[in-house]
């Protein structure tokens, strides 16, 4: 529907769920059957009422869907009858169908998630219940980067399922260091196509997101996992990347080659400054992560504030031509000591 | 109590149509079904378009017909059970649990409560999703692109739409007109693949760069959407490209973990290690070696080498 159903419509297609959930679940609490529909209970009440008046054309008497209202009242549980006519909820819609496949489609590409038979039994079970409803779902796709991780993934989700502690070897690219570190698992997430590990880092003593493409080595111990009362899930809706105003506030000109850089990272701001050049600030926690970022555009960008900060990038491209010049010197050597 | 009043009406509709096996006449509705009582003919014909209306916009499949061939008799309506209904479904325990754990995947607001519904619809019908279990994996697919809805409402319905669109941060917004065929997802961001009517081929449009609305340029069922080979290659540019080529370089012991991941050999050295890597972009393989400063040396294609070279020499101020 282009535009939001009206209340009546609402109620109906509740009804047309509520029904036949009550039908199958007799003595449902009402508290219960809010929760689960995501309605209050007045709502649950109202719903019930309606049905009361509703029953097969004519409603002469024995016609009435029948609600024992009694029992509501009392006991604050549900028992309707005499609706066998709509004893079956109505088919999947094309966005029901389409949200719930491509959920489950990308599970499928998330390892670590599931085991991989139960999620393609589910997915043909599903698309076989849409029918036609779930054609669509195609055409809708959200790509995980998963093959790669398979393997780490799994060891994850095993040290999830028994509750034990992990050892990482953990790969930072700013500063480019492999680190070891004891983590508590706590949860495997999806969050922007990648998957993260999110644990307790027994080293940081605080809740940490590990890149599972990043973890150069895991291996479960033999120890429990204990993460504190106190550790809190981060909360991811705001996306990964979350600078604090603690942070570096770094000034880049970028030349219309590395304007790229703007799409790609938050900036605080973004000045057009002529000839199709952009100024940005962006806000960095590791002053090093800036400084390859700075190499490796080259001509194309550079810092231009803190002044240190393009002071040490200067010196470390500086140190890399000099690895160059010796390494041109070395090679005929090498190449004669190899063959 | 409108709500209330018409939501009867409603019902009653659709369970007389549900259980009648022919079809029922207008004129028969308004005597039997309840709430359509005393009012005059033309607000009983508002009335039941209206009621019509809304019950095809749930979903449900009202058909128009006639018991008799011959065309003499009033046209009427009718709900086929087999149209209805859910079709029987029965999941195993491992089965539910991936149920449950696809309720928690979407973040969109309009896609959570669709897979709510949809999950709501399978419980009426017997089948207890686990959403319990494996509450340690967190799925989430985020939508923050405004234009997302609107591009899949348009997917849904193949219906042209036209919108503006801005290639980079600071440029000027063109118009473009779409036959949109699919919208995908890459590392968190949105994009849709159709053929664009002005410039005649397939193309790509990343969300966030449509600014404003998107709106219908066409009707809906107006275009066909190609094979999935196609829709696929139009989306090409989305996926990393094949490493074909092979470069050689140094890394010092301890760094370049990037570039040691993907080696197909390691000659280990003293202090550094001479690794073979694949790459696809010669460029693009510069960037990575020219952020690892000092402790990586490309030592072969000379090409790249010098794109190396050149980045450096940038950095420190020098000509290339």
């Amino acid at each position: 529907m282009s535009r939001r159903p009206s209340g009546a419509q609402e109620q109906v297609s509740r009804l047309l769920s509520l029904l036949p959930y009550l039908l199958s679940h007799p003595n449902s609490r009402v508290a219960d059957v809010a929760r689960l529909f995501g309605v209050s209970e007045q709502q649950i009440l109202r719903d019930l009422n309606v049905l009361w008046f509703s029953g097969l054309p004519g409603l002469a008497m024995g016609d009435y869907i029948e609600v024992d209202m009694e029992a509501v009242e009392g006991e604050g549980v549900i028992n309707v009858s005499n609706a066998d006519y709509l004893a079956r909820p109505l088919r999947l819609g094309t966005d029901e169908a389409l949200a719930l496949v491509v959920a489950v489609r990308t599970l499928a590409a998330m390892p670590g998630t599931h085991d991989r038979s139960a999620v393609d039994r589910t997915i043909t079970k599903l698309e076989c219940a849409a029918g036609a409803a779930a054609e669509r779902a195609a055409a809708v796709r959200v790509e995980v980067d998963g093959d790669a991780v398979a393997g780490v993934a799994s060891a994850v989700r095993r040290a999830l399922d028994e509750k034990r502690r992990l050892h990482l070897s953990y790969w930072v690219p700013g500063r480019d260091e492999t680190t070891e570190r004891d983590v508590d698992p706590m949860r495997l997430a999806l969050a922007d196509g990648r998957l993260y590990l999110e644990g307790w880092c027994r080293r940081a003593e605080s809740v940490r997101l590990f890149r599972l493409d990043r973890i150069a080595g895991i291996a479960l111990l033999d120890l429990p996992a204990e993460v504190p009362r106190e550790a809190r899930s981060r909360d991811l809706s705001a996306g990964i990347f979350q600078p604090s105003p603690d942070d570096l506030l770094v000034t880049l000109v970028l030349e219309p080659a590395g304007r790229w850089v703007a799409d790609y990272y938050p900036c605080e701001t973004a000045d057009e400054i002529g000839a199709d050049r952009l100024r940005v600030t962006i806000r960095v926690s590791d002053p090093r992560w800036m400084r390859r970022l700075a190499l490796r555009l080259g001509g194309t960008g550079r810092i231009v504030d803190p002044p240190d900060l393009a002071a040490e990038t200067v010196a470390d491209a500086r140190a890399a031509l000099d690895a160059y010049a010796t390494t041109v010197a070395e090679e005929p050597e090498r190449r004669a000591e190899a063959s | 109590m409108p709500t209330q009043a018409k939501s009867e009406r409603l019902m009653n509709l659709v369970i007389c149509l549900l259980v009648s096996r022919t079809f029922v006449p207008k004129s028969r509705i308004r005597q039997i079904v309840g709430g359509y009582g005393e009012q005059s003919d033309e607000a009983f014909e508002r009335m039941f378009e209206r009621d019509k209306d809304d019950l095809r916009e749930l979903g449900i499949p009202i058909e128009t017909g006639s018991n008799d061939p011959s065309g003499d008799e009033e046209p009427g309506y009718s709900i086929r059970r087999q149209e209805f209904e859910l079709p029987e479904i029965h999941l195993e325990p491992d089965e539910a649990a991936v149920l449950g754990l696809a309720a928690r995947v979407w973040q969109h607001a309009s896609l959570a409560e669709a897979t709510s519904r949809a999950v709501l619809k399978l419980r009426a019908a017997g089948v207890d999703t686990d959403t319990g279990a494996l509450a340690a994996i967190e799925p989430r697919v985020a939508v923050e692109e405004p234009a997302f809805w609107p591009l899949w409402e348009a997917v849904r319905d193949r219906r042209p739409v036209t919108f503006l669109h801005r290639k980079a941060v600071g440029d000027a917004a063109t118009r473009r007109h779409l036959q949109p065929w699919s919208v995908q997802s890459w590392h968190g961001r949105w994009y849709v693949v159709g053929y664009d009517v002005d410039r005649e081929a397939p193309r790509l449009f990343r969300l966030s760069r449509v600014v404003g609305g998107v709106d219908p340029a066409g009707e809906a069922g107006s275009y066909a959407v190609p094979p999935a080979s196609v829709v696929r290659a139009a989306a090409d540019s989305l996926v990393p490209p094949r490493q074909r080529n092979l470069a050689r370089v140094r890394v010092r012991g301890g760094c370049g973990y990037g570039l040691r991941r993907r080696a197909v050999t390691t000659q280990q050295g003293n202090g550094w290690d001479l690794l073979t890597v694949p790459y696809a972009d010669g460029g693009v393989l510069a960037d990575e070696v020219a952020g690892y400063g000092a402790d990586v040396v490309l030592v072969e294609p000379d090409e790249v080498r010098r794109r190396v070279v050149e980045r450096l020499r940038a950095v420190v101020g020098e000509p290339a």
